[in-house]
């Protein structure tokens, strides 16, 4: 073939010497020009063309990839820095902004809406701007890091450091571990970044029992894939369990009218355990299921030897047909029951005696992309509660709620949607309350890729 | 086969004891039986993202290797769903092949992370990355932003439905396939060099069915059909998708009619995925004919293995100008 080269070569030069000598004016010239351009397209078409077929006694290692590796050397001080591009991937890095507009019935939002990423007065709210960084750390961790900043009623920032963790990738005997802070792994919803989420809001079960900043601590959780033909995946937590985001634990914010009782971490029960399982199965090529069960058990603040136990079933199915364009259409569903029960100390002081505080919940969700980005959801929930003396304190806090939430999400792409959600809230303390939000979502740079 | 000894050696029993030679002789038949999977070589268990990639690495692997692939064959491999049933697949992977140039971005890191198996983590021997060493086409020259669209930073990576960039991508599994079963070195190449002659002769006759057609101006849906378009003499003259990735716009639409009747262009080409309703109502405009492709093996019935793919792609083309 490189004879087919060199015959190539010399038939140029043959040639070329040939169309000079015939005439020179500019005419010819720029004929000759053009046929010059020609034959050297020719050439380069030859050339990889021999350079294709000389590959072809298989052996050859792979060539380094040409077009992978857009240089540091290039850098030139008035370009941004570049952190992740096809050929370095050291850190992603993504702004993900999310904000509400819209109304209530009820003149104090927060009463109805429970979660702290959701809308919390009439007018403008921005309640989740959050800063995500992920990468490779090294051949054997990852890492994580969620850094949110939200506007009060007062229009002040509150940040706060979401999640910051580390995760195992090359343990062996199918182990992994994940260690510092994160939300813990209990049902489908706590674990979801709001930019994830199907609705404007937080499930009321999850803002009653796990809180409304979702149930995360610092911590660590060790997973093991089970050796099943499905997918079988059991988890473990063990997270301090203090403070806010552990709301129905070790939390001196929440203790039912109890004075609270600080603790501190004295012995192995006074930690907080989040034990999960979660099988998966194709039930058909197009549909695909989903359940789990989780727990979360620890101590709480309201007594000196008072604990908390919480459990949950959750269950995801989806459809989605092969020849879907960029996703579409599908169908969804998932739903979510909790259960918590709330040992609540003694305190003679504020008339309290010890009870226990039994509440329970579910939210049901269907999803439908009916059409090329566009989802139509409707969303069921119900939270309920037994009597307590506490319930004399606060009427409103355990009472029982319903609510019924249609939705229509539009995404101009993957990295921005608007959505119109209306919520119907019945409560068995303050009657009907109608709302409805209009929310906006921006996501600018590289976001880690969902879970299923 | 134990079944077998067993009844043979029934008429001996229903008469007497069996005599303990005989028992000795059966016990370590049958222990023999037992282990000898586990003293024949071990199939190496290979994972395919996309079908192209799968069809190659059975052509290549043959019989020394097991391969599921991920993406199916009419699922666009941007936006195939990470199933937790795929943790388990690539779980008990020797051997990951994916596309690259970030092709599988939306879906893939998500299911390795979950795997726990450092044998195709990014930079291990078990990971193969087919763009390596192909040219592309569509390197952006400037800086890539999402007002783009989905711009590969990379370049283009729909690189498959180029026979002659098939071939390299058939050496980077021949290569990864040496590199984690030395022994089957032999095997592997002889099926490689088979697998290279026909694709190499399918790429032939596409040549020649495709030479009365060379230099016609067509449309494709999205960019993924440029390395196709340029091999076999297409002459792409606009999209359907204003950008790649963003759903068309009507004013992209009557700017596209416009272009399409200036130019001439005779076919809509696109994947099986996209919607029918735009391209219809263009062609219904401009006369031209909208040709569903089938993209990936698998995808329809004459594109059962690789060396086919092109073949059954340039009939429906060449089908549509006669």
């Amino acid at each position: 073939m490189r004879r087919l080269f060199c015959t190539l070569l010399c038939l140029a030069a043959a040639t070329s010497p040939a169309v000079v000598h015939a005439e020179s004016d500019a005419a010819t010239l720029n004929e000759l020009k053009r046929e010059m351009d020609q034959l050297q397209q020719q050439m380069q078409r030859l050339q990889e063309k021999i350079e294709a077929i000389e590959q072809k006694p298989a052996v050859t290692p792979p060539q380094a990839a040409p077009a992978a590796a857009p240089v540091a050397s290039s850098w030139s001080p008035s370009q941004p820095i570049t952190l992740m591009s096809s050929g370095a991937s050291y850190l992603n890095l993504s702004f993900d902004l999310i904000t509400d507009v819209g109304t209530s019935t009820e003149k104090d939002v927060s009463k109805l809406e429970l979660g702290d990423h959701d809308p919390d007065q009439r007018g403008f709210s921005l309640r989740n701007a959050e800063i995500s960084l992920d990468g490779a750390v090294d051949p054997y961790f990852k890492a994580f890091a969620n850094l949110v900043f939200k506007l009060d009623e007062n229009n002040e920032t509150d940040v706060e450091l979401e999640e910051a963790y580390g995760l195992t990738t090359s343990l062996p005997w199918n182990l992994q571990v994940k260690a510092g802070q994160f939300f813990a792994e209990f049902g489908r919803h706590n674990p979801m970044h709001p930019h994830a989420w199907a609705f404007v809001d937080q499930p009321l079960v999850l803002a009653r029992l796990l809180g409304g900043e979702g149930l995360r601590n610092v911590g660590a959780r060790v997973s093991w894939l089970a050796p099943t033909p499905f997918y079988t995946e059991l988890l473990l937590g063990v997270l301090n369990g203090e403070g806010e985001t552990a709301y129905s634990f070790r939390n001196s914010d929440n203790t039912y009218g109890r004075t609270p009782v600080d603790r501190g971490v004295s012995a192995l029960d006074d930690l907080l355990y989040v034990p999960r399982v979660t099988s998966s199965f194709d039930l058909t090529d197009t549909q695909t299921l989903v359940v789990g069960a989780s727990g979360a058990f620890g101590a709480n603040d309201s007594g000196s030897d008072t604990s908390t136990q919480i459990y949950g079933a959750d269950v995801y199915w989806k459809w989605r047909p092969e020849r879907a364009q960029r996703g579409f259409p599908f169908v969804s569903w998932q739903t979510e029951g909790m259960y918590r029960r709330y040992e609540a100390g003694a305190d003679p002081a504020a008339g309290l005696s010890s009870e226990n505080l039994d509440d329970g919940g579910l939210y049901s969700q269907v999803l439908w992309g009916f059409h090329l980005n566009w989802v139509a959801g409707l969303r069921g929930e119900y939270v309920t509660a037994n009597d307590s003396a506490y319930d004399n304190l606060d009427p409103e806090e355990r009472g029982d709620r319903t609510r019924v939430s249609p939705n229509l999400t539009w995404y101009p792409t993957e990295f921005s949607k608007l959505r119109f959600q209306y919520n119907y809230d019945h409560g068995e303390e303050f009657g009907d309350e109608h709302s409805v939000w209009l929310q906006l979502e921006l996501l600018l740079g590289a976001h880690a890729a969902h879970k299923f | 086969m134990p079944e077998r000894m067993l009844t043979t050696m029934r008429p001996h029993a229903s008469k007497r004891f069996i005599s303990p030679k005989r028992w000795a002789t059966f016990l370590l038949g049958t222990c023999a039986l037992l282990a000898a999977p586990s003293v024949a070589r071990a199939t190496l268990e290979v994972v395919a993202t996309l079908p192209d990639l799968a069809a190659l690495a059975r052509a290549v692997g043959g019989d020394r290797v097991n391969v599921t692939c991920i993406g199916r064959p009419n699922e666009d491999p941007h936006y195939v769903q990470a199933k937790p049933s795929f943790i388990v697949t690539l779980n008990k992977a020797d051997l990951l092949i994916e596309n690259g140039l970030d092709l599988e971005i939306g879906w893939l890191p998500a299911l390795v992370d979950q795997t726990r198996n450092a044998k195709i983590r990014p930079g291990a021997p078990g990971l193969v990355v087919a763009a390596d060493g192909v040219p592309l086409l569509d390197v952006p020259s400037q800086p890539v932003t999402r007002a783009m669209g989905d711009v590969h930073p990379g370049g283009n990576p729909h690189f498959m439905l180029d026979p002659d960039r098939g071939r390299l991508v058939a050496q980077n599994i021949y290569n990864a396939l040496v590199r984690v079963d030395p022994s089957g070195t032999e095997v592997f190449r002889a099926n490689l060099e088979r697998l290279l002659r026909q694709i190499e002769e399918s790429a032939a006759q596409c040549d020649s069915m495709m030479a009365p057609y060379r230099g016609t101006k067509v449309v494709t849906y999205h960019r993924s059909l440029a390395y196709f378009c340029r091999r076999f003499g297409l002459e792409e003259v606009d999209t359907v998708e204003p950008k790649p990735g963003i759903p068309p716009s009507p004013s992209h639409i009557t700017d596209l009619i416009a272009g399409m009747r200036q130019h001439g262009a005779k076919l809509i080409l696109m994947e099986p995925w996209h919607e029918h309703r735009t391209p219809d109502l263009v062609a219904d405009q401009t006369g031209a004919k909208v040709v569903e492709l089938p993209v990936q093996v698998g995808s329809a019935p004459d594109a059962s293995d690789y060396p086919s793919l092109c073949k059954a792609v340039v009939s429906r083309v060449t089908a549509a100008l006669r």
